[in-house]
């Protein structure tokens, strides 16, 4: 049984006690312990079960490589599942529920999945789809949804903030074990700046453990000492920056590389951001990121009490817990008797090694063997239990797995030997290289993933690099060394390596997903050869631990069962993160209001306190209506607009886009960026303009008024103001820079309001200092000069078919402006519209509406406005592009006003539906709706549309099948529908 | 995450204050050309593997557009020039021919 050991542990304060609940049960664990060290030390092992089946796991790792021992963290808005128990911490008050299993984690109805596991099979989920309906439904479904979902998703917002760090240093060393530590000190001394990252909370990587437990020295000190004296000196140098708990996370192109500090983890509701996501630029990154142990596959391999060689004397010296009193160690190589030798110091039984190596004459097992333990050479072994490893049977390890000898124990240590961890060096295409004598992918010093300059922009060193021993991690020539010098592994990748089906079975390779040796098998004689065609099929290292133990392994399996050399088959992908940072510090602070910054009118105040109902249009606000007491939306929609008609409104135009083109070449370049010819618009006057694409696609629309003879101003809508000016001068800089022209982006320099409707002029005339009769300012003309003393340019333009004036003034002037027509319009019934009735103003008139009318695939020609494409011009932006044939086409969807024969309001975006049907039994559309809307003015239905070749039939009628099931039949007409003599706005 | 030297305003930009572009040095073909090149030049771009010429725009920086002779795969970056120019300068040439020695400008291989 797992417990807590009468000795000292590096980590641990047993002075200080913390309290914690597993599933609603109290412990306790001492200060610098993991949750899952507490929990072993609480005397219990099983902490999850697996995805797929359901079994029981306990953890087989004591870092951040955990596959097994997941669990949620946390409640409410702190809530947050697959957190790994070994590498959490443990505080006071932490409260952690285990995962995939129901009722509960003893008695879990979902195992019943183990004893189907011969229908899930790789690829099972693949399979099914090729299965009958009725299976998928009665059978498939069920199971699935049963052992679907890792974890539950956290409930409501996220409680706690986030933030991001931006850096810059010469030199970002990932890994404080005695390999960062040396590199850091030797670019320190040299004046580098230095940021050096250990992920664990402590400094000195697994050097630190093992060598207190061979005796190794570094410069004649423990290494404990050698750590502490190099962790002082770097402390001491201003140049370098050392944070333990921060994990390097990711290296992208040209020496940016993200890291991830869990900053208040353990205290939660502290104000401090939870977490903290570094963005860095280094000159040059070096990876140190060491070595993590493979687990060996044999039959069992995933029973409570199996963990990694590594991890069980982690846990004893520094946590001084034991997994259990009678540890079997299984082994092919000479680093897992450092866990017999820990394990016997700290009193635990150690029955037998079992080492597949047939000759084991080492140093370390020497001492292992010259303690009375019994070493079984050439053997591997199967692991059995109820629940939990309760014997082993031992075998040669080139047979078929007949046990020669039955050992009674209650867990095993196991170690495939060690691979580098090549992640952040392989995350920007630096190449591996493999060691078969050691069984690893090693980074390529030769093809390094290079910066901008050509060069390599990261070095592995360390065992990251492949160095297994600490003279070569340190490669320090002249710091002496002393530490027992280790026998090559024998690399096994299954054990024993002619084990039948029945025993390969039950050899896990991706412990969270539950992928044996006989899926990769299975995979391969499917036809899956490829790695990453088998890691999909099979699931093998996609799940959250993205196959940190079970990559070499499963692509040996692989390997072997295709035939082919293991650098052949390859790797699969690396990609960050190194391991799972959160969603909350990726957004960091950009959520809620600041997520994106609110772009507000100078009358943005005004309308919230007067009853706006908000539609946001590009990154603005825009007032959809404002209601009064007593009334619901539409109502005051249709009080807006026919008050418009009737007397007079206002509107808030000031999101209009205002841009203004200057320059000896403005009327040449104007006429190339619109389809109209705008070098002949006079001084003073405004003309209504369009401009495509180079496709020949209506892009934007708007009014443009001449305000010198160099100087025009081009009104764009609200949406397209950034993208327009962006479109000028992208053709200024990179087609026409021989023009002499400037631009600038007006739009938020001036507030400008609309005085819309038959009292316009009587509201205006009453702020005095302007002429604004029809003779002084006939329509489509602009003038400057003073209203109600301020300074304002009068634009004598109209959108909704009324007398209107649009108001430009100085922004912080707009609401003087606004406030004094409210004043003197007062009694005549002024009152301030929204969007909506702007809406229906203009689709009365037939105006059309960029984005209703307009999707990027229709041409000015469709909507009936060849009247405003110049037939005199030699080019324009898009004039090719319609020249093509199918721009040319007769047969075009176009524009026209469509009126259901019920009076009723058709629904938005509805197709016209013929009775044909295409090849695949679809009905054929003629047409849609771009554009429905309620008409108060009218009081019915009006609409516009895209009917094929519509302004040849009018007076047809035409078929919109609605989502509702209702057919709404329409009739073709003319989509002027109010005032088409256009009197209204001309008098 | 690029790093890219406007070659306007001299600041180094990261990745973030820029748009891309897409290939440089388009030849535009407008009214009057034949449906294969306007075809073309709306259309079909080059998407090496290799040594690419390409389009940036300062953005959230100085506003201008710049170009950028950069290795697709290796992300070498050979220098950045102004965009008001029909081919790339001498010198970037150069150091492209010193990794590349078969590259010349407008090889469609
Ligand atoms: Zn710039």
């Amino acid at each position: 049984m797992p417990h807590r050991l009468s000795r000292p542990g590096r980590r641990i304060d047993p002075a200080r006690a913390l309290h914690f609940t597993f599933d609603g049960a109290p412990h306790r664990g001492f200060a610098g312990d993991t949750l899952a060290s507490a929990l072993l030390g609480a005397g219990r092992i099983l902490m999850g079960r697996s995805f797929k089946y359901h079994r029981p796991r306990g953890p087989v790792t004591a870092g951040q490589d955990e596959p097994n021992a997941l669990v949620g963290l946390g409640q409410g808005g702190r809530f947050e599942p697959n957190q790994r128990a070994t590498a959490t911490p443990l505080f006071e008050g932490l409260t952690a529920i285990s995962q995939n299993r129901w009722p509960s984690l003893e008695h879990d109805v979902g195992s019943v999945n183990a004893r189907l596991s011969r229908f899930l099979p790789a690829g099972f989920y693949y399979k099914t789809f090729l299965w009958p309906a009725s299976f998928w439904k009665k059978v498939y479904e069920p199971v699935i949804r049963a052992s679907a979902g890792l974890g539950r998703p956290p409930e409501g917002p996220d409680a706690d903030r986030y933030e991001h760090l931006h850096t810059h240093c010469d030199l970002a060393i990932v890994g404080g074990g005695i390999a960062g530590l040396a590199a850091a000190l030797e670019a320190g001394r040299a004046g580098r700046r230095v940021l050096l990252m250990e992920q664990d909370t402590i400094w000195g990587g697994r050097t630190v453990t093992d060598g207190a437990i061979d005796g190794t020295t570094i410069d004649g000190l423990d290494p404990a000492a050698w750590v502490a004296r190099a962790v002082d000196d770097l402390s001491a140098m201003d140049s370098v920056t050392l944070r333990s708990g921060l994990m390097g996370a990711g290296v992208y192109d040209h020496g940016y590389l993200t890291a991830h500090e869990r900053v208040a983890d353990d205290r939660p509701g502290a104000d401090a951001p939870r977490h903290r996501l570094w963005k860095i630029r280094a000159g040059h990154i070096v990876t140190a990121t060491g070595g993590l142990e493979r687990p060996l596959a044999f039959a069992g391999n995933d029973l409570p009490g199996v963990m990694l060689a590594s991890a069980v004397r982690d846990y004893v010296c520094d946590y001084a817990v034991t997994p259990g009193r009678r540890v079997v160690i299984v082994t092919t190589n000479d680093d897992a008797y450092r866990t017999a030798l820990a394990l016997l110091d700290a009193g635990v039984e150690v029955p037998a090694v079992i080492d597949a190596r047939s000759q084991v004459t080492g140093a370390l097992p020497t001492r292992v063997r010259d303690r009375g333990v019994e070493i079984v050479t050439g053997s591997g072994l199967r692991a059995e239990g109820t629940g939990r490893v309760e014997r082993v049977l031992v075998c040669d390890v080139t047979g078929d797995g007949t046990p020669t000898r039955r050992i009674a124990c209650d867990a095993v240590a196991m170690s495939g030997g060690w691979s580098p961890v090549p992640h952040l060096w392989s995350h920007c295409g630096g190449k591996l290289t493999w060691n078969d004598e050691r069984g690893f992918f090693a980074p390529d010093p030769d093809r390094p993933p290079v910066g901008a300059d050509g060069t390599g922009m990261v070095s592995a060193i360390g065992t990251a690099a492949g160095h297994m021993d600490a003279a070569a991690c340190l490669g320090q020539a002249d710091t002496p060394v002393t530490q027992p010098v280790e026998r090559l592994p024998r690399p096994t990748w299954i054990m024993p390596e002619r084990a039948g089906p029945a025993l390969r079975s039950k050899m896990f390779l991706d412990y969270q997903n539950d992928v044996k040796v006989s899926d990769i098998q299975l995979a391969a004689q499917e036809g899956f050869v490829s790695v990453e065609h088998a890691k999909r099929y099979t699931t093998l290292g996609m799940a959250t631990d993205q196959g940190k133990l079970s990559n070499i392994n499963g692509l040996a399996v692989l390997s072997d069962a295709v035939g082919r050399p293991i650098p052949d088959v390859g790797t699969t992908t690396f990609r960050p993160p190194y391991v799972p940072i959160s969603m909350g510090s990726i957004a960091g602070e950009a959520r809620g209001e600041i997520f994106q910054p609110l772009r507000r009118t100078p009358l943005h105040d005004w309308h919230e306190a007067n009853g706006a109902t908000w539609e946001p249009v590009g990154h603005w606000r825009r007032p959809y209506c404002y209601t009064r007491d007593g009334e619901d939306i539409r109502a005051a929609v249709s009080r807006e607009i026919r008050n418009v008609r009737e007397n007079v409104g206002l509107l808030d135009a000031s999101t209009l886009g205002k841009i203004v083109v200057k320059g000896p070449d403005a009327g040449r370049f104007m006429d190339l960026l619109y389809t109209n010819m705008m070098s002949t618009l006079a001084v003073g006057r405004c003309r209504y303009g369009l401009m495509c694409s180079e496709n020949g696609f209506l892009m934007d629309d708007g009014v443009v008024a001449r305000l010198s003879e160099d100087t025009f101003l081009c009104h764009t809508t609200t949406g397209g103001a950034d993208r327009i000016h962006a479109h000028m001068e992208e053709w200024l800089q990179t087609e026409w820079w021989d023009l002499k022209v400037h631009t600038a982006n007006v739009t938020e320099q001036w507030a400008q309001i609309a005085v819309v409707g038959p009292r316009a002029r009587d509201v205006l005339d009453r702020l005095g200092g302007m002429d604004l009769s029809r003779d002084a300012m006939p329509f489509m003309t602009w003038s400057d000069g003073t209203l109600a003393d301020l300074p304002v340019r009068v634009f004598r333009i109209s959108f909704s078919g009324e007398l209107s004036y649009e108001v430009a003034v100085p922004a912080n002037l707009g609401r003087a402006l606004w406030d004094r027509l409210l004043e003197a319009g007062a009694d005549m019934g002024v009152m301030p519209y929204g969007t909506e009735a702007l809406h229906v103003l203009r689709a009365e008139k037939g105006f059309i509406m960029i984005g209703d009318e307009t999707d990027g695939t229709v041409i000015p020609q469709d909507l009936g406005l060849h009247w405003a494409i110049s037939k005199k011009k030699d080019d324009f932006i898009g004039k090719r592009g319609q020249q093509r044939s199918h721009m040319t086409d007769p047969d075009r969807w176009k524009l026209v006003g469509l009126e259901t024969l019920d009076g009723g309001v058709l629904p938005d975006g509805a197709y016209a539906a013929l009775d044909d049907r295409n090849a695949n039994g679809q009905r054929k559309t003629e047409g849609r709706v771009t554009s429905t809307y309620y008409s108060p003015t009218l009081k019915r239905g009006i609409a516009m549309g895209l009917i094929l070749n519509g302004p040849d039939r009018m007076g047809e009628t035409v078929t919109f099948p609605g989502t509702d099931g209702k057919v709404h039949t329409a009739r073709i007409v003319d989509p002027v529908f109010y005032d088409k003599q256009g009197a209204r706005q001309d008098v | 995450m690029l790093i890219l030297d406007c070659p306007y305003c001299g600041v180094r930009c990261d990745e973030t204050e820029l748009t891309p572009g897409g290939e440089a040095h388009l030849t535009r073909h407008g009214p009057g050309s034949d449906d294969a090149d306007f075809e073309r030049y709306l259309f079909q771009r080059r998407n090496p593997r290799g040594v690419h010429l390409e389009r940036w725009r300062h953005a959230y920086g100085c506003g201008k557009w710049f170009h950028a002779a950069r290795h697709t795969v290796t992300m070498q970056v050979f220098g950045t020039y102004p965009a008001q120019t029909t081919e790339p300068p001498a010198d970037i040439v150069e150091r492209i021919r010193a990794s590349d020695p078969d590259w010349t400008f407008g090889d469609d291989t």
